[in-house]
């Protein structure tokens, strides 16, 4: 499995034509306590960047955008009642959605891991 | 666009590891590494220390050097009772405009400093202090006096179950002092003198010390030094005064609403109910008769999802029928709260409601409020 990053600090962990998406480390770290996530409908279709989920913390809401695009095929319904997940593992069980990747080709324009700790260091 | 000013404390919230926002003018601390959420907490469990330098302080000092001649004179621009002030209480009201739209939001005291009662002590909200400024010196007769601090005294603020332990041992004579009244007093290991209300913003018990720009660095020092005391930024601040049901100036109210609307009436004694020779006071008395008028009040969200500012409120057949003024998360509540505009048929506490986020309806209930009781300290 391969992790992709976005500049809007999404990521992606490919497997197959089926990516797991989420909001980076930085991300979680930046929005401080998260106490509400929006996830979309299982069968939802994104085109890259489009509104997928909502990330709220005490303070504001934040749009997630799909990294590439897709339809959802599953949504990590914990959340709903433990936001929190995303704080305390933002890499891991507080993923947001799955998406059947439309076009494998849109992965090519996301950074890998080594590429986005230097885009994070550079903010 | 001008540069942010600093408060005296700037480099304290710095070397803290806040994260420093621009806000009316000045730049300040919205956090502290211990986050919102624990910020807020903490200052509903133990205590809470805000910097509010950059709040406006000023003095009204009438020439003949009586009190009556100063708060008649301020009686004209809000619509609380002025002249009834005792040296040493302090008071909540509004700067009103003509139409008896909310200009600000203030707080007013008479000193009891010996020599100094027939002084009045107003502070104002950072972001208006400008134009409370301007208004005051276009509407205060000759003969009246304004004095603006700002360059010289800065403002903190004590707020928690815990503020009295401490401010009780560095001044016992803190520890008695009630609700809304203030005493000037040397408080602490090095005597600062500070002029110190029980009040605050939190809805706790807590006070508000008015220190000299020069002393206020040390002083803070020294309380930091009580294990139950940390810094609290700007984010907590806004999440505890909307679970006490505080109105925010420029979100719950501006020159669009009236006293009544904001469901301050409270702050509005009886004898200036019914008109009177004071800006707005028609609409006072229009908007306490009017059955039709909108009022403020308080929204619980069902389920766990935020309804921020501007969240259109309808009814349950879908008419819109008001907006979320204020609203996010109640870290005391365990979740969403909020304040908003509805029209009269919909006050009722208990009364059902949607709230449009995102386009979804999500249904919640109007409530009294404060959603987190007031723990004052009433003598």
């Amino acid at each position: 499995m391969t992790t992709y990053y976005s500049e809007d600090h999404e990521w992606i962990s490919v497997d197959g034509d089926v990516g797991t998406v989420g909001i980076s480390d930085y991300a979680q770290k930046a929005l401080g306590d998260i106490v509400f996530v929006e996830v979309p409908d299982v069968g939802a279709s994104f085109a890259k960047g489009d509104d997928a989920a909502v990330v709220e913390s005490v303070k504001a809401a934040s749009d997630v955008y799909a990294p590439v695009g897709g339809d959802v095929t599953e949504v990590n319904g914990a959340l709903e009642d433990a936001p929190e997940t995303v704080n305390s593992d933002a890499g891991g069980a507080g993923w947001f959605f799955k998406i059947k990747i439309a076009d494998a080709s849109e992965l090519d324009a996301l950074m890998d891991e080594a590429a986005y700790k230097t885009y994070c260091d550079g903010l | 666009m001008s540069e942010l000013k600093q408060t005296q404390l700037h480099a304290r919230h710095v070397a803290a590891g806040a994260k420093m926002v621009p806000f009316a003018g000045y730049e300040m601390p919205v956090q502290y590494p211990l986050g919102i959420m624990r910020e807020h907490l903490h200052t509903r469990e133990k205590c809470g220390l805000f910097d509010v330098s950059h709040m406006g302080q000023c003095f009204i000092i009438a020439d003949d050097g009586t009190f009556v001649t100063a708060a008649k004179a301020l009686e004209k621009l809000v619509p609380a009772d002025i002249q009834s002030l005792e040296p040493g209480q302090q008071r909540y009201s509004q700067f009103l405009n003509k139409d008896g739209g909310i200009l600000d939001d203030l707080m007013i005291s008479r000193l009891c400093l010996d020599g100094h009662e027939h002084w009045l002590y107003l502070v104002v909200n950072a972001g208006c202090k400008h134009q409370d400024y301007a208004h005051l010196e276009k509407h205060l007769p000759d003969g009246i006096k304004l004095s603006i601090k700002d360059d010289s005294i800065s403002l903190i603020a004590l707020q928690g179950p815990k503020a009295a332990d401490v401010l009780g041992d560095m001044a016992p004579a803190l520890k008695d002092l009630t609700f809304m009244t203030h005493t000037d007093l040397p408080v602490g290991k090095n005597d600062i003198w500070c002029h110190v209300s029980r009040s605050g913003y939190t809805g706790e018990d807590g006070y508000e010390l008015a220190v000299k720009h020069e002393d206020v660095d040390r002083f803070v020092e020294e309380m930091l030094e009580y294990k139950d005391v940390e810094l609290i930024g700007l984010g907590a601040r806004d999440s505890l005064r909307m679970e006490a049901g505080l109105c925010l100036y420029g979100h719950d109210i501006d020159t669009t609403v009236s006293p009544i609307e904001a469901g301050l009436i409270w702050s509005v004694p009886k004898h200036r109910r019914n008109g009177g020779d004071y800006f707005g006071a028609a609409r006072i008395k229009a908007d306490i008769a009017d059955k039709q008028s909108k009022r403020l009040v308080g929204i619980l969200p069902e389920g766990r999802a935020p309804a921020r500012e501007h969240t259109e409120i309808q009814d349950l057949d879908g008419n819109t029928i008001g907006e979320i003024t204020s609203g996010g998360f109640g870290p005391s509540v365990g979740g969403p709260v909020a304040m908003g505009y509805v029209a009269r048929s919909h006050i009722k506490a208990g009364k059902d409601l949607n709230l449009i986020v995102r386009g979804k309806a999500r249904p919640a209930k109007v409530v009294k409020l404060p959603f987190v009781p007031h723990n004052y300290h009433r003598g």
